[in-house]
């Protein structure tokens, strides 16, 4: 058992990775130096510059070459820097990592770990801070992961280096300090499992990445005030995404709010909202909701970026509603 | 480069057999999209047949190639299967693919062909990223990678020759610079001096050579094959050709007059190829049988494409992705 940030945590997973397979290897902008964020901090000097790759500003580059190096007997990790450049890669990770496999009838697989930074994090405005992982989960051929403790970033960093098939893997940048127990002889990862954060009998309420810390929160008040006892699920994979888990808990909570930092219209909320009406009609005991982002670009000033944000007054209301 | 009094006519026949089967292959498939045997796109490589002879043709079986949206000829030259080609360019079971990508991704990786591509420039950066793969692996391969001239005014070009030079990786890059851009002549879109001045702009030796003569395509890319493995660098070959037919094979290519095609069919690869070998003394009875043969060979794979079962509709649900979530929590 060790006490580590979400960094470190990401850190050690990679290099606990590389030591077991030196087929695993690192590629991106400013990785000699530790990447943007230290998430690679140390990894150069002990893995040398051929393993952990400071490549230049190509992102086409960096994701196509990982493609080619995955369908080439390596498990390369893919640093995006910032989720909003990924979007300078996206016919190479979603025409190309997503397919090859099915388009080339099995022969191939792309065992790829796409590592972006997401998030709203210190005025960092509109192209620096989005939550795009919506996107790829409607996308066939990728698998979509999101720590949101340092335990889970190092077990599932874990994982996805050991996934056969392409991994979008988003680390929220306001995790990255967050300090906490990795232990040591954690059982590994299952893809596609949630975890459930605070068990609860009243509200289901299903989250992902840092949002997650902002609902347990919100459910500790829910409780002191008496409002409600909520269930958290920390959905950790949102594709493939743990339905069994999420359906079995508001069968018997009856009542079910999504909540994440992206953009709420068609955000994987949507997803979630979708299948447990369709599937829980009868058993609900107020309509699903979701709360997240206005559909707006992030503003830069505090005041515009709070506006946007998923305060405790606004989860605050949102558990009332759910319960009145 | 040109002796012909001197020219290895064991070597060259067999660069002949090649073009003629890749030449066969096309018109087969274009016959097969009369039919309605083939149901998608396809872009015939006819009048461009010598580059893709000259130079996957020598590639090692464990080398890689990266092909594009006009990829039948390498394919066929890196050592692919005839008949699983055109299963594939028909949808049919035993398709390279099995009938999942068709002609715009036609894939063998058992002789080292990691795809077409459906996306101009795209296979730039995989081909690039398969030899930084060779790089940390250690051995002696190398990448080709073919693209047209339409692919260079496409960022990938950029980024991956830039990464191949910085990172000294055994890529031959070579343009296949066939006049067109899609239905545009890429000359009107296209600044600057050309192929080679981009390539030698990042300082990767490059030779800019007539691709319709296979002699000049065949000892040219030895040569740049050879410097690739021993030096491991990249190199540029820019081979100018020309697309004798549309950019598919339903584009009458009517945005350029008949006369100019009339006159590029006498630059024929194929016919200059066997003007070479006459007059080294190959005699009619050689060309004759060679002819025949490939002609047989084509025949009985169109006969067993065209017989071959529809995958079952079942397959449309594999090859996605290993993880599924759990049935029960």
């Amino acid at each position: 058992m060790a006490e580590m940030t979400y960094a470190a945590a990401g850190a050690a997973a990679l290099a606990e990775m590389m030591d077991a397979d030196r087929t695993v290897w690192a590629l991106g902008e400013d990785l000699g130096r530790g990447g943007v964020f230290g998430q690679y901090a140390g990894l150069e000097d002990r893995f040398g510059a051929e393993r952990i790759v400071s490549t230049p500003i190509s992102e086409a580059a960096i994701m196509g070459i990982g493609v080619g190096a995955a369908m080439t007997g390596t498990r390369p990790v893919v640093e995006m820097r910032f989720a909003d450049f990924a979007l300078c890669a996206t016919d190479e990770l979603i025409n190309q990592a997503a397919k090859a496999r099915f388009m080339f009838g099995g022969q191939t697989r792309v065992p790829l770990t796409v590592r972006m930074p997401v998030g709203m994090w210190r005025s960092s405005a509109a192209q620096h801070s989005q939550s795009l992982e919506a996107l790829y989960t409607h996308i066939p051929g990728l698998v979509v992961m999101m720590p949101a403790t340092p335990a889970d970033n190092h077990a599932m960093l874990k994982a996805a280096i050991r996934s056969d098939d392409p991994v979008v893997y988003l680390e929220h940048k306001n995790l990255w300090p967050l300090s906490g127990e990795v232990p040591d002889d954690a059982a590994p990862y299952r893809i596609g499992t949630a975890g459930v954060a605070r068990h609860g009998s009243d509200l289901t309420i299903v989250t992902w990445s840092a949002t997650l810390h902002d609902i347990l929160s919100a459910a500790e008040r829910a409780a002191g005030a008496g409002v409600a006892d909520i269930e958290v699920l920390d959905l950790r994979t949102l594709w493939p995404w743990d339905k069994a888990r999420v359906l079995q808990s508001v069968r018997r909570t009856g009542r079910l709010l999504i909540a994440h930092e992206a953009v709420v219209v068609g955000g994987f909320g949507a997803e979630v909202a979708a299948t447990v009406a369709e599937e829980l009609h009868s058993d609900l005991k107020a309509p699903v909701r979701r709360i997240g982002a206005p559909k707006l670009p992030i503003g830069y000033a505090p005041t515009l970026e709070n506006e946007i944000k998923l305060g405790p007054d606004r989860l605050d209301a949102a558990i009332a509603r759910m319960m009145s | 480069m040109n002796n012909r009094g001197n020219l290895d006519q064991h070597r060259f026949l067999a660069f002949h057999r090649e073009m003629l089967r890749i030449r066969a292959l096309e018109e087969a498939a274009l016959e097969g999209l009369r039919q309605g045997l083939v149901l998608g796109a396809i872009h015939p490589s006819i009048g461009q047949e010598a580059i893709a002879a000259g130079v996957a043709g020598q590639l090692r079986r464990d080398d890689i190639l990266l092909s594009t949206h006009r990829g039948h000829g390498h394919t066929l030259a890196k050592g692919a299967d005839p008949e699983a080609m055109m299963r594939e360019l028909f949808g049919r079971q035993g398709g390279n693919c099995g009938g999942k990508g068709g002609s715009m991704h036609i894939a063998d990786f058992s002789v080292g062909m990691l795809g077409a591509n459906g996306v101009v420039g795209a296979n730039i950066v995989i081909a690039t990223g398969a030899a930084h793969a060779i790089r940390l692996h250690g051995d002696d391969r190398i990448v080709a990678c073919f693209f047209g001239d339409g692919a260079i005014n496409r960022g990938p070009f950029l980024e991956g020759l830039n990464w191949a030079a910085v990172f000294d990786l055994p890529v031959l890059f070579v343009c296949e610079d066939n006049g067109f851009a899609a239905t545009t002549r890429s000359a009107d879109l296209s600044a600057g001096p050309g192929p080679a001045a981009r390539a030698a702009s990042f300082g990767i030796a490059a030779e800019s050579i007539d691709g319709n003569d296979i002699t000049a395509v065949a000892e040219t890319a030895e040569a740049l094959i050879d410097q690739v493995r021993r030096q491991r660098r990249p190199a540029f070959l820019h081979a100018r050709t020309y697309r004798l037919t549309g950019h598919t094979g339903a584009d009458p290519a009517s945005y350029r007059p008949a006369s100019e095609v009339e006159q590029a069919w006498e630059n024929d690869p194929i016919a200059r190829s066997r003007a070479l070998l006459s007059a080294a003394g190959t005699d009619e009875e050689t060309f004759n049988a060679m002819t025949q043969a490939v002609a047989n060979e084509m025949k009985q794979i169109f006969e067993a494409a065209r017989d071959a079962p529809w995958p079952d509709p079942a397959e449309g649900l594999t090859d996605v992705l290993d993880a599924q979530a759990p049935e029960v929590a």
